[in-house]
């Protein structure tokens, strides 16, 4: 069509006459319209995989995330006392490097019930720390303050630690690890499970008496 | 001769040599060569700085979480030169922000955004953004634990967006945690993406400046209008036009050779910026801290309640960077000058104090706790003068309590409480009491943390902190109360009844 154009730019439907625009109509026209939408549609399956590629990280499904890490053993948390712990995440790929590790703070609260919090401040992620005189965790970027059961004490998180879902296994504590815990990545999933398969466990079975992880951090929702 | 031949050889195969040349030589309006409008092409020149310095540290960086931050340790003390490379790069990055945004506020009190440069402005405000992406981006690059923290306090603001905030933290990290895939693919932005982009955006930024021309110095009471700004700036460049290269551009030439001669004096008298520690999130021993331009959000992060924080990270950013867009468009006529447009001058000083404290705060943090005050600071020689026992164990209790760590004593210790030196002037005994046992104002409780003979001993001492001999502060409804039981007790004659209960009001 740009033979029938005078020079580069010119519009054609202004200066075309009927006839000319009817000429416009030609084969070649026709199919190089057709050879665009071919593209188009060669360029939207493309994109099919390409934008799926990109998207993966999101695509995963949260179940699929996190798995039963082993803290070490269950004398290393003596009972009364808040330890930090440091696990190799079990999301950690080939290329993390000492990024893979991370650590928790462990409240042994008696014999059998424990309480395992993320280092990850509530407000924006930052390593809190344990000042066992004044039984408070601070963090240090904006001063957020969590009472020893992890509650919110003060300063600019809106909630409580995250905790960890933990379990006894033998002399052994396990925690239940995944993702980065965020506001919205917690550090355990925080719907029970319909069957919970872990309830039926003898060690779990003991635990039955105290407030489990899931429920006190659902308190804190409010 | 030869040289004229060669160029004209290139000229026939080429072809743009002669339109870059004209571009180059266009008239310009002589009042705009000024010192005034250095800045943009400063920024360009610090870009190209940026360019190379970032391929020459391509050559030795290892984009890896394994590596990367023994790899920027390596540039710094076994490559040569490495250490000033580095500088170099971190210090082009610092001014090209500075750069940047002095460009903006020219422009902008210059309004030159005006009609029909809307769009230029448009494209400046995505370049800054783009700026400061390369800026976050290179902090990543980084990847010592300032960078690895920054990154947790980047996927924390991202998981607060509804919906599919967990999502977008996947996104962003690409993968459950921070990691290999998370360095990988911040390298990508800062590597590829943003700069392509950035690229592209100066280029198209030029060439509207080339089509539309340098704005002229404004005058007040000459007005921008739509029907007519095009043909009096046609005019003017007939009437006092000078060629841009060179009447114009030598000083452009002469601001960009000073400012890339401070970037190479800063990186070379101050040096590179880190590596801080190692990106190992087992040590918690740690402040994290952002870089120079993002110093300002990291304080607001800190002053926000805790209701509004989420609201004010998603909407704020919104609304500035769409009424940044949209401001050309809403005041695309009218005054230009800054002495006509108050209400402009009013919002750059207002914004540019407002960012200016705000930096200032996030250099010395003083919301955060001094982690280490309870045990490195000691109370004040001066506070344990004649004082009792009980008072003394107060004092113990209180720096083993770590009050210090949130409450200075003569000027040391954490400035997140109020200062201690003289609380007994300004509470009473009974509400230091319930501020320490049930906190309150931002203070945790210590009602679990304290026995009562710690708190006995604690308050005692507090009672004895009265800045310079200053009263100590009194419970007027008390006081009134008393007062109100002396008249009934004097009118029954029976003052003996008093005299324990004053003394106990006293205490």
């Amino acid at each position: 069509m740009s033979e029938l154009l005078k020079y580069p730019g010119m519009s054609k439907v202004d200066t075309l006459s009927p006839e000319e625009k009817a000429a416009a109509h030609t084969r070649r026209v026709f199919l190089f319209k057709l050879a665009v939408g071919l593209n188009a549609m060669v360029g939207a399956v493309l994109a099919v995989p390409l934008v799926g590629y990109l998207l993966g990280p999101a695509a995963k499904k949260r179940s699929d995330i996190g798995a039963w890490v082993n803290l070490g053993s269950l004398s290393d948390f003596p009972v009364g006392q808040t330890r930090l712990a440091d696990f190799r995440s079990p999301m950690a790929a080939f290329n993390d490097g000492e990024t893979g590790k991370t650590s928790c703070w462990v409240r042994r609260i008696s014999e059998k019930s424990f309480q395992v919090f993320a280092i990850n401040c509530a407000h924006l992620g930052c390593p809190v720390r344990w000042f066992s005189e004044s039984r408070l965790f601070l963090c240090p970027c904006h001063g957020g303050a969590y009472y020893e059961d992890g509650s919110r004490a003060s300063g600019p998180p809106e909630r409580g630690l995250f905790e960890y879902k933990f379990k006894i296994a033998g002399d052994s504590l396990l925690i239940h690890a995944g993702n980065l815990p965020t506001l919205s990545t917690e550090a355990s999933c925080r719907e029970k499970p319909l069957v919970q398969i872990e309830a039926a466990e003898p060690a779990e079975a003991a635990n039955a008496g105290m407030p489990d992880a899931t429920m006190r951090s659902t308190t804190w929702q409010g | 001769m030869a040289g004229l031949k060669i160029s004209k050889w290139l000229e026939h195969r080429l072809g743009f040599i002669q339109p870059l040349k004209q571009a180059a030589e266009h008239p310009t309006p002589s009042n705009n060569a000024s010192w005034w409008y250095v800045f943009g092409s400063a920024a360009t020149v610090l870009l190209m700085l940026q360019v190379v310095t970032g391929i020459l540290l391509a050559l030795v960086y290892s984009p890896s979480a394994n590596e990367a931050w023994t790899s920027l340790n390596f540039l710094n003390h076994n490559v040569a030169l490495g250490w000033y490379l580095r500088a170099l790069h971190g210090w082009g990055s610092d001014f090209m922000i500075a750069i940047v945004l002095l460009h903006l506020v020219q422009v902008f009190l210059f309004g030159s955004f005006k009609f029909p440069r809307e769009l230029t402005w448009m494209v400046g405000v995505v370049l800054l953004l783009l700026t400061l992406g390369m800026a976050f981006t290179g902090q990543v690059m980084r990847f010592d634990q300032d960078a690895y923290w920054g990154l947790g306090i980047g996927a924390s603001i991202a998981s607060r967006v509804p919906f599919v905030g967990a999502d977008l933290v996947h996104l962003m990290l690409g993968g459950p945690i921070i990691g290999g895939a998370t360095l990988s693919r911040f390298f990508t932005l800062h590597v590829f993406v943003i700069p392509g982009l950035l690229l592209a955006g100066v280029a198209v930024h030029v060439l509207m400046v080339l089509k539309h021309g340098v704005s002229d110095w404004p005058m007040p009471g000459r007005l921008v209008r739509r029907s007519t700004y095009e043909r009096e700036y046609h005019e003017l460049t007939l009437r006092t036009g000078l060629p841009f290269v060179p009447d114009a551009a030598w000083k452009d030439a002469v601001f960009a050779a000073a400012i890339i001669f401070a970037v190479m004096a800063c990186a070379f008298f101050l040096g590179p910026f880190g590596p801080s520690g190692q990106p190992d999130p087992t040590i918690i021993q740690t402040a994290p801290h952002p870089d120079f331009a993002f110093l300002w959000i990291y304080a607001v992060l800190a002053f926000l309640p805790p209701s509004l924080e989420t609201p004010v990270l998603l909407v704020v950013p919104v609304l500035a960077i769409t009424g940044m867009l949209l401001l050309p468009l809403l005041a695309g006529e009218g005054e230009r000058h800054w002495a006509r447009r108050p209400v402009a001058v009013l919002s750059v000083s207002v914004i540019a104090v407002t960012l200016g404290i705000f930096t200032r705060l996030g250099t010395y943090t003083p919301w955060s706790p001094v982690m280490d005050a309870w045990s490195g600071d000691a109370v004040p020689v001066k506070y344990m003068h004649n004082r009792s026992p009980l008072e003394r164990e107060g004092a113990m209790v209180l720096q083993d309590k770590q009050c210090r760590d949130c409450h200075s004593l003569n000027g040391e210790g954490g400035m997140r409480g109020p200062k201690l030196d003289a609380v007994a002037s300004q509470m009473t005994e009974d509400q230091i009491v319930r501020q320490v046992l049930q906190g309150g104002g931002n203070m945790p409780a210590y009602g679990n943390a304290l026995n009562p003979a710690e708190t006995k001993a604690l308050v005692s001492f507090l009672m004895t902190l009265r800045g310079h001999d200053l009263q100590p502060a009194m419970n007027a409804s008390r006081e009134l109360l008393r007062e109100s039981r002396m008249e009934q007790t004097a009118g029954s004659a029976d003052s003996a009844a008093a005299a324990p209960e004053k003394a106990g009001q006293q205490r």
